[in-house]
């Protein structure tokens, strides 16, 4: 059986069990899945926060107490349509993780958790002392839930609407998972330059699953609210929420199916705990958490995989759907005519406090060519070529691209309008297959966002956008690895891996930083076969290299650099017969 | 308000800000040296003060159990590795560190307790800062240590996680109750028709002179200045023989000193609970975020201003005044965000 058919006759039995599941059980059984339910809908955001995003947050009990509120205060206050205070649940909960995203997210990636906590108190604080939420008592008589007509007021009606909306939020969010913004979100624990060079903006994907996450936790406070008919302030502080962080973490956080197993192992352990502990201390509660606390110590400690991974082990491959055949490529933009001024660099300047790494370095690339930049050790060849993609500022200097200025363009921007680059210590996704990897490059070629992935609308670009990535394979010789994940790889694929992924960008100038660093020699006659055959197709390449064998013979032109400053440019015959350089490299034997 | 409350506020709340001052240097310190957002800090500060009211109440404080725990845990880890490692030669120093020094205020509150003896009052705090001491040491080396290289986000909910650890067996040890501790002195100085606190001038001057004491540290010895490499860059320390264990093990050391000493002058002024430490550990943060978790002298100004906003603000509105202190963290965060350049951060794999 294929790893996708398994995986679905898992999910259709596990769904048929869930549906028979109230009919078999006892009424207090039913009580607690609806807990469950509750509790993985607020994991499954944390899931996608936390074990793909690398952010954190905790106060997600917060949230869930703002969609209670609020759909309870709508209902009983105001006398509205339960389903209203769905609306304003979403709405408050969505609005008030933008702003605190908002203001976060562009600092390290530990200041949104920290304010999370922060912020999860004030909120809690707020429930208890505003007027209109009943102070510490909280707000009674909240109406039950009604679907045209029909009252969702039993514990059992509501717990196929609970488990219904966690199963929708699920297939969203694997579908979501597996588009091109989904992929984006899995690369984001790769480091901000490789996100950021690939044209993906990782402020906006960062708010956007923090915002996902929130919403996912206000449609668990509305349930939540409408099932309890009651709301007070303690079952949104921050304990509870480091309670939803264990469920992600013990079920597995790079699984949406870790979400559910978490929920259910936590709850029934709380269950569990309830029973047992008030036989052995008095302060039961208190003992819960530690338990719990431990538990979630020991399980960061040792098994931060959790659950799934154990289980995803067990379970065969799934291979992706390979597009349908004759499925076109996407549209390529055209190249520039030969021997247009491409990039263009005029006086570039970097300083680091009072060190001159590039000084007044100008030069340019013209359409079609192949021009390598070298020089020794410290020449100040990398931090040009960080200046070159936007992963560092000039100090002073002027670039322009095809006429447009980009000196103070960030990094994305800078992938998008053209220039794709790889890097000097390769930058994967090591858990992600080779195709996915390369699909990463097609983000700037593409458009389709979170909502057209969720529902499954883009599938007509990601097809394309599949053959693209597979011809892009093909070239490099690794079609027939698509499939296995790219932290198997020697380093000699994988930095073909790179330039596969860099070239699925469709890019008018591709600019590699030393990619013959650590390859054998029948893999650098190999990769420079490779480049050659690019410029044949009139892609523009800029080499940053060190090994003058594998430039010399590659290249058009060479700019040298020593020293932070140009010291000669030419072709490369020029430029091994000039006394000034080969003083540079030899010291001055020669 | 007149003129004369706001000046009462103010003293009030620059005392709080040196209560947060010292805790939130502690946090700074740890942070840059080991890469934790030590969240427990501030029931370091609350087990202090719990301490010293029941070494004052002449009973055996909670706080022994929670060092001989520990201490059995970083022993049992320790040996284990040594007899795995074979390296057997370093047991007994491992035995002094982890087993010894911990357990020598132990010993002694031990011996109080049993014979029904009271120190004087100096004694009992001197004693109270030996028990707690160990504390936060041993919890680095029990839950910090074996995650070696995690991301600071792994390390930040395992902090989360452990306060709630700490704070749940500080109930279990000290049960429910709150308690004031006898301040040193009762004091008062009239300056300017206002009264000030000795204990106010005390809590001032502990934090200047600790936070004096760190800068000389800092500057003046070769610890400190291996303690500040490894701040500014963790592989480069190590290339020059400092050893980011050692170092580590020192920053939570330091760390616990100025969170006891806090925790001593703040039992005097406020009734300390088994969970009081979590609110006053959050507020030394939103003064450490000030300083980004790294400037020190933006991070005292922090401290002062969340103790001032947090006076002010419940003389406004007590039942508002920690969503006020902590609304106060989003135009800091805005600000923070305006002017720090986006930051190259680490790559992390789970699995």
């Amino acid at each position: 059986m294929s790893g996708l058919a398994f995986e679905r006759s898992i999910c259709a039995a596990a769904a048929m069990g869930l549906a028979a599941a109230p009919l078999l059980l006892a009424p207090f059984t039913v009580t607690l899945l609806n807990y469950v339910g509750i509790g993985a809908i607020v994991a499954l955001g944390l899931v996608l926060l936390t074990g793909f995003g690398g952010l954190t947050s905790f106060g997600q009990a917060s949230l869930v107490g703002i969609g209670a509120y609020a759909t309870a205060w709508l209902t009983t206050r105001m006398g509205a349509n339960p389903w209203l205070g769905l609306v304003l649940a979403l709405a408050l909960t969505g609005i008030v993780a933008a702003v605190l995203g908002a203001v976060t997210l562009r600092l390290g990636g530990h200041f949104l958790p920290l304010s999370t906590v922060a912020w999860g108190i004030a909120i809690y604080f707020m429930f208890g002392n505003l007027p209109g939420l009943g102070y510490h008592d909280g707000i009674k008589e909240i109406p039950p839930l009604s679907l045209k007509g029909v009252s969702l007021a039993s514990n059992l009606a509501i717990y196929y609407l609970i488990w219904t909306v966690l199963g929708a939020s699920m297939l969203l969010m694997g579908n979501l998972l597996d588009s091109r913004e989904g992929r984006a979100i899995r690369s984001l624990r790769g480091g901000a330059t490789m996100i950021a060079s690939l044209g993906v903006n990782l402020f906006r994907i960062r708010l956007i699953i923090f915002v996902i996450a929130a919403m996912l936790a206000g449609v668990a406070g509305w349930l939540y609210a409408h099932m309890n008919r009651y709301v007070s302030p303690s079952p949104f502080e921050v304990r509870p929420s480091i309670e939803y962080l264990l469920m992600a973490m013990v079920g597995g956080a790079t699984s949406i199916y870790g979400a559910v197993v978490g929920a259910a192992i936590v709850t029934l352990l709380k269950n569990f705990f309830q029973d047992v502990l008030p036989h052995v201390s008095n302060n039961a509660g208190q003992l819960e958490i530690v338990a719990f606390a431990i538990l979630l110590i020991l399980i960061l400690q040792h098994a931060r995989g959790g659950v799934m991974s154990a289980a995803r082990r067990l379970a065969p491959h799934r291979p992706a759907p390979a597009p349908p055949a004759g499925t076109p490529p996407l549209p390529r933009r055209s190249q520039p005519p030969a021997g247009t001024p491409l990039l263009t660099i005029d006086g570039a300047v970097k300083r680091f406090g009072g060190l001159t790494a590039v000084n007044a370095v100008s030069f340019d690339v013209r359409a079609g060519e192949i021009v390598g930049l070298i020089g020794p050790n410290g020449a100040g060849k990398s931090t040009m070529f960080n200046l070159i993609t936007g992963a560092q500022r000039p100090t002073a200097g002027r670039f322009t691209f095809l006429g447009q200025d980009i000196t103070d363009l960030p990094q994305q921007k800078i992938a998008a309008a053209g220039i794709a680059r790889t890097f000097q210590h390769v930058k994967l996704r090591p858990a992600m297959t080779l195709l996915d990897n390369v699909l990463l490059g097609t983000y700037v070629r593409t458009g389709a966002g979170f909502a057209l992935g969720a529902s499954r609308l883009d599938r007509a670009e990601e097809a394309r956008a599949k053959a693209e990535a597979l011809r892009q394979l093909d070239r490099v010789g690794l079609a027939d690895k698509a499939q296995i994940h790219a932290g198997n790889l020697p380093l000699g694929s994988q930095r073909m891996l790179e330039v596969a992924r860099a070239l699925a960008a469709d890019p008018l100038l591709v600019v590699l930083d030393e990619p013959a660093a650590g390859l054998r020699r029948a893999e650098k006659d190999d990769l420079a076969r490779q480049l050659r055959g690019l410029k044949d197709e009139g892609v523009t390449i800029l080499i940053v290299e060190h090994d003058m064998e594998f430039v010399m013979g590659l290249v058009d032109r060479v700019v040298v650099m020593d020293f932070g400053a140009k010291l000669m440019e030419g072709l490369p015959s020029e430029v091994r017969a000039n006394p000034v350089v080969q003083e540079a490299y030899l010291g001055g034997v020669a | 308000m007149d003129a004369q409350i706001a000046l009462i506020l103010l003293t009030d709340g620059i005392a709080n800000g040196a209560i947060y001052l010292l805790i939130a240097l502690g946090t700074v310190l740890i942070f840059s040296v080991t890469r934790v957002i030590f969240v427990p800090f501030g029931d370091i500060a609350a087990l202090t003060a719990l301490t010293v009211a029941a070494l004052q109440l002449g009973k055996l404080p909670g706080t022994v159990w929670l060092v001989l725990v520990l201490a059995a845990a970083a022993v049992g880890m320790e040996v284990g590795s040594a007899l795995r490692a074979r390296q057997f030669a370093r047991l007994p120093k491992v035995l002094v560190f982890c087993a010894v020094l911990p357990l020598l205020p132990v010993a002694v509150a031990a011996v109080l307790a049993w014979g029904g003896l009271k120190l004087p009052q100096l004694g009992q705090m001197s004693l109270a800062l030996a028990l707690v001491l160990p504390v936060a040491p041993l919890l680095n080396r029990v839950v910090f240590q074996p995650l070696g290289n995690a991301s600071v986000l792994v390390l930040l909910i395992v902090a989360v996680a452990l306060h709630f650890a700490t704070s749940g067996m500080a109930l279990l040890f000290f049960g429910p109750e709150g308690f004031r501790n006898e301040p040193l002195s009762d004091v008062s100085i009239s300056l300017g028709g206002i009264t000030i606190a000795a204990q106010v001038v005390l809590m001032v001057a502990a934090a200047v002179a600790l936070s004096g004491l760190l800068f000389l540290f800092f500057e003046g010895t070769v610890t400190g200045k291996a303690l500040r490499a490894t701040a500014i860059n963790h592989t480069g320390a190590r290339l020059v023989g400092i050893r980011p264990r050692r170092t580590g093990a020192i920053a939570f050391l330091l760390g616990s000193v100025l969170g006891g000493v806090s925790g001593l002058l703040i039992g005097p002024v406020t009734t300390i609970y088994y969970d009081s430490g979590f609110l006053i550990g959050l507020k030394a943060f939103v003064a450490a975020i000030v300083g980004g978790l790294g400037s020190y002298p933006l991070t005292a100004v922090g401290a002062v201003a969340v103790g001032v906003l947090e006076s002010f603000a419940s003389f406004w509105s007590s039942s508002f005044k920690e969503s006020i202190v902590f609304g106060a963290l989003l135009p800091v965060l805005l600000w923070r965000s305006l002017i720090s350049p986006q930051q190259e951060e680490e790559e992390e794999e789970i699995e």
